[in-house]
């Protein structure tokens, strides 16, 4: 494979980003230095909900090479850290009179360099008196204990699927019809409590950050590993007074997000603070152990779903009650994550829907978006109870899925909480997947692979997906920045500029953390204007260089960002097309754009290249008499709508009944986001996806004791998925693309997580049904899965 | 403390506090940053280098320790302009996206490829077990390892296993 020269769309191109990468010249935050820098550390609490009586500075502030030690007398008036969806408590910058989880900060030690830093940190004394913690989400909602000793309740809200925008949606409620269906004769009523587990994210990449604050200059300029640098920065200047342009904030390569770097973080203000007090860059670079308290946690629900429905698969209704644990306080979206969920409650299918779910706070670290936020929990439910429903009235699970989709004609199709979903093809896209792996011999092998005793189960999910939150009006319900100074929507943006010399400049909105954005982004402006991908430069992640910024994250990259580049490359193409024209004496309506240059249609022969093109720009005496000089544009995308990609994913393991062990045989996904810019890296997407999603249904699990310590905050308990966890992936799709963007695209990122968590326990439970095991809630560990075959066995 | 070793074939000393780990001083003292720091208890193996030819986690290693040592790190690996094969591989397989835990992927897959020009999928999947990649679900980086498998062996790599080429996706 080579590098092609002016990748149209849809190609196979490398990736631009990885000659620094694969040589150990990518630079991180942790890889930046600058003269002069002192290092932070904190100190953190090791209880979970204590009062703090005093804290004693003074040994550690005596220590050589200290130069300061700082608490909340020092920081209390920069206030609580900012958070986008502020309901429930907020975090202080440093604990102050109590801590609410174990680990939080309680001071900053700030010292010539990090080994000296942690010697002082060792050595600040904290007075504590202990007070009960309340760690269970269910205890939480019986209001014994309060997370927060002067709050009234741990309740924070319930989200109704029927109201849960009063005002602007008005919606009908399904519980009467629901409890009505249930009466009937002709029903079944299928019901489980299952548990959706608490998660810690780990991007390779622990978080870092640099601060350096010039009073000559009145400007800090901030290195973060962050997805949403435009934010932070607005963060930065809402909480110390400034203006947003005085704060330029970078994320450079960022090693992995998944939306833990999808938040403004404490440290984050705090080295700011700390270089503004001493005058020096300051860094704060997180260990591995301290990000399970320094960064925030996902997931963590405890529901029970319930499907209500005809003995021949029409389901009548599908509801859930569930509690949501939003951990010790509220930051960037976390009290919104629950109604991403919402947003997919139903999946695919066009039923009457009953949700609510109950918002907490536990004596626990916050939780918040990680891959997929809200929309994976959402899906398990479904999904499960929908395999539990095909089991109890002995349906094909494909066919009961197959009689509630929504169908293809249907689209846009409207959902029980009142949104429009762009377009979709859930039986094609189905049929696909059960084609490609041979569903009905799939399940031959299976019956034959009982008979000789083995334990063969076959897992089916299908997921829908809402990524590039859409339309504006949503930044009123909380998703948008303006909690952070900087009031927007989740708009696109995109900067195409054609230097002097022909080559181009693209600036984007973005924040990735490995997505790829530059080599995209440089298919894109390389199909509009036939600039070589090579000649293409793309920046993203820098304050000062993009006009405007959201961020990278819910999947929305190449459907908004994206978007605002396509059109941005238009608008150069139309002033191009003009100077063209009067380079070549035609119509600037014949002008077209290939292979490095422009010629007029049906002379390919007569061209000039994108230096000579550039030339003219800059020389306006050369151009066509009043035509601006220069030769660039910026557009900023609103869609009128998210995208709403969907997919079916299958799974085929194997359960030892003797060891409770789970191989995965097979995993077979069949997506579809749209058109595909670059499949490579969608597959990539796809790939990684299904591993976070393998790792929370096998492996992976949050586990705090009763008193609020956290059990597993290193990899030792906290096992990933490797290599040889891993089956090889095998990929198919299917193409319906949107009209919510010109390129028909939708988002990729959260999908593969999404589709995998449930298709693989649906396996493992479809081995073990002939053993009399109907649920055994995630992860699906060796002990769990014998566990529960020997509870069923009695 | 006095150490001197041989990095990427140039000698090299420094003076460090006894405490000090092989990774910080590659980090620091050398300012070679490839190498990366991911957790503290060697399982993440972002830290991964050659230590007199074998594959080492340098974050449980003491810079003493390496006093004489001949060290390789991922910015030593390609000769010249000539990447080594595992680097193009990955270039050609996609086998890194945020690239954090390349370069200790990269330094584990070709000391294995070392012993074997020929593994399995399941020789290559155990083999890089003690490193992990929260990105890419593994799946291109055996494959980039099989296409570097390929090359030292003087072989044609096989096909990429995209989804490109599917018939049939839009209905």
């Amino acid at each position: 494979m080579t590098t092609t020269s002016t990748s149209a769309m849809g190609g196979i191109v490398r990736r631009k980003e990885d000659p620094a990468l694969i040589a150990g010249k990518g630079r991180y935050v942790d890889d930046i230095k600058l003269n002069g820098e002192a290092a932070a550390v904190f100190v953190r609490s090791p209880f979970a909900h204590a009062k703090i009586n005093s804290i004693d500075t003074s040994a550690a502030t005596a220590m050589d090479g200290v130069l300061a030690v700082y608490t909340a007398e020092d920081t209390r008036h920069l206030g609580d850290l900012l958070a986008q969806v502020a309901v429930g408590s907020l975090r202080p910058l440093l604990a102050d009179g109590a801590v609410h989880h174990a680990g939080e900060a309680v001071a900053m030690v700030v010292a010539e360099n990090a080994y000296i830093a942690k010697d002082a940190a060792d050595a600040v004394m904290v007075d504590y008196d202990p007070l009960p913690a309340v760690v269970d989400m269910k205890d939480a909602v019986k209001d014994e204990i309060k997370a927060h000793e002067d709050a009234e309740s741990n309740v924070l809200l319930t989200w109704y699927s029927h109201d849960w925008w009063p005002g602007v949606f008005e919606l009908e409620d399904h519980r009467p019809a629901i409890a009505a269906a249930k009466e009937r004769d002709d029903v079944v009523v299928v019901s489980q409590e299952m548990t959706n587990q608490r998660l810690i994210p780990v991007a390779i990449e622990p978080r870092a950050v640099l601060a350096d604050y010039n009073s000559g200059y009145g400007r800090v300029n901030v290195w973060s590993s962050s997805q949403i640098p435009h934010a932070l920065a607005g963060a930065i200047a809402k909480t110390f007074g400034m203006t947003s342009h005085d704060v330029h904030v970078v994320a450079p390569e960022v090693g992995g997000g998944f939306g833990a770097k999808l938040n403004v973080y404490p440290d984050e203000m705090l080295v700011v603070f700390a270089s503004k007090e001493l005058s020096r860059p300051v860094r704060w670079t997180e260990t591995r152990r301290e990000a399970a308290y320094s960064t925030i946690q996902g997931r963590g629900w405890v529901g029970t779903a319930t499907i209500t429905g005809t003995k021949d698969g029409e389901i009548l209704g599908y509801e859930l009650d569930a509690i949501a644990d939003m951990g010790a306080y509220s930051q960037n979206f976390t009290v919104a994550i629950p109604v991403l969920g919402l947003y997919v409650a139903q999946g695919q299918y066009n039923v009457p829907l009953a949700w609510q779910i109950t918002c907490v706070h536990t004596n626990t670290q916050t939780t918040d978006a990680y891959r997929g936020a809200g929309r994976p929990e959402a899906i398990y439910y479904v999904e499960r109870i929908i395999d539990m429903y095909a089991a109890a009235i002995g349906m094909d699970p494909a066919d009961v899925r197959k009689k509630n989709f929504f169908k293809k004609d249907e689209f846009p199709a409207t959902t029980a909480i009142g949104l429009t979903m762009d377009s979709g093809n859930y039986e094609y896209n189905l049929d696909t997947l059960l084609e490609d792996v041979d569903y009905d011999g799939l399940r031959k092998m299976q019956k034959d692979a009982r008979d000789e005793g083995r334990y063969i189960g076959i897992g089916l999910s299908t997921y829908v997906e809402v990524c590039g939150f859409a339309p504006s009006v949503l930044a009123e319900f909380g998703f948008g920045w303006d909690a952070y100074g900087l009031p927007t929507s989740f708009s696109g943006s995109g900067l195409v500029r054609v230097n002097p010399d022909g080559s181009a400049t693209v600036i984007i909105g973005t924040g990735p953390s490995g997505q790829g954005h530059q080599t995209t982004w440089a298919q894109v402006v390389s199909e509009r204007l036939g600039i070589p991908v090579d000649a293409i430069r793309v920046t993203h992640g820098d304050t000062f260089e993009s006009p405007t910024g959201v961020g990278t994250f819910g999947s929305r990259s190449a459907a908004v960002d994206g978007a605002a580049t396509y059109e941005a490359a238009e608008k150069v193409r139309m002033k191009a097309a003009e100077l063209v024209a009067h380079m070549l004496e035609a119509s600037a309506e014949d002008i077209q754009f290939a292979d490095g240059g422009a010629h007029v249609a049906g002379s390919p022969g007569h061209t000039v290249t994108w230096a000579e093109i550039a030339e003219v720009a800059y020389k306006p005496h050369k151009g066509p008499e009043g035509l601006e000089a220069g030769l660039e544009a910026h557009a900023v995308f609103s869609p009128g709508n998210a995208t709403w990609p969907f997919g079916s994913h299958l799974a085929v393991v194997e359960v030892d009944p003797g060891t409770g062990d789970v191989k995965i045989l097979r995993y077979v996904a069949v997506d579809d986001c749209g058109n595909r810019i670059n499949p490579m890296i969608v597959d990539g997407q796809i790939h990684g996806g299904i591993a976070q999603g393998v790792g929370q249904a096998l492996f992976e699990e949050a586990i705090y004791d009763e008193n609020g310590n956290l059990l597993t905050g290193s990899l030792v308990d906290y096992p990933l998925p490797t290599a040889g966890d891993l089956p090889a992936f095998e990929l198919g799709w299917t193409n319906t693309p949107t009209d919510v963007n010109p390129m028909g695209v939708k988002g990729i990122g959260e999908a593969g997580t999404i589709g995998s968590a449930q298709t693989i326990v649906n396996a493992v439970v479809d081995a073990v049904r002939p053993l009399g095991v109907t649920h055994i809630d995630m992860p699906l560990r060796p002990r769990k899965v014998w566990d529960a075959i020997q509870k069923a066995r009695g | 403390m006095q150490v001197s070793m041989t990095v990427n074939g140039s000698e090299v000393s420094g003076d460090v506090e006894p405490r000090t780990l092989l990774v910080h001083f590659i980090r620091e003292n050398l300012r070679l940053t490839g190498t990366h720091v991911g957790c503290e208890t060697s399982y993440c193996g972002a830290c991964t280098i050659h230590v007199d030819g074998t594959p080492v986690k340098s974050c449980t290693m003491l810079a003493v320790q390496a006093n004489g040592a001949n060290i390789t790190t991922v910015e030593g690996l390609a000769d010249g302009d000539n990447l080594h094969p595992v680097q193009e591989g990955f270039w050609e397989r996609h086998g890194l996206q945020c690239g954090f835990c390349t370069p200790g992927m990269i330094m584990s897959a070709s000391a294995l490829l070392a012993e074997n020009d020929n593994p399995s999928e399941d020789e290559i999947r155990h083999g890089i077990e003690g490193n992990l990649c929260r990105c890419t679900g593994y799946h291109n980086i055996v494959r980039s390892i099989e296409y570097a498998a390929a090359k030292m062996r003087g072989e044609e790599p096989a096909p990429p296993d995209w989804t490109q080429d599917f018939e049939g996706a839009t209905a």
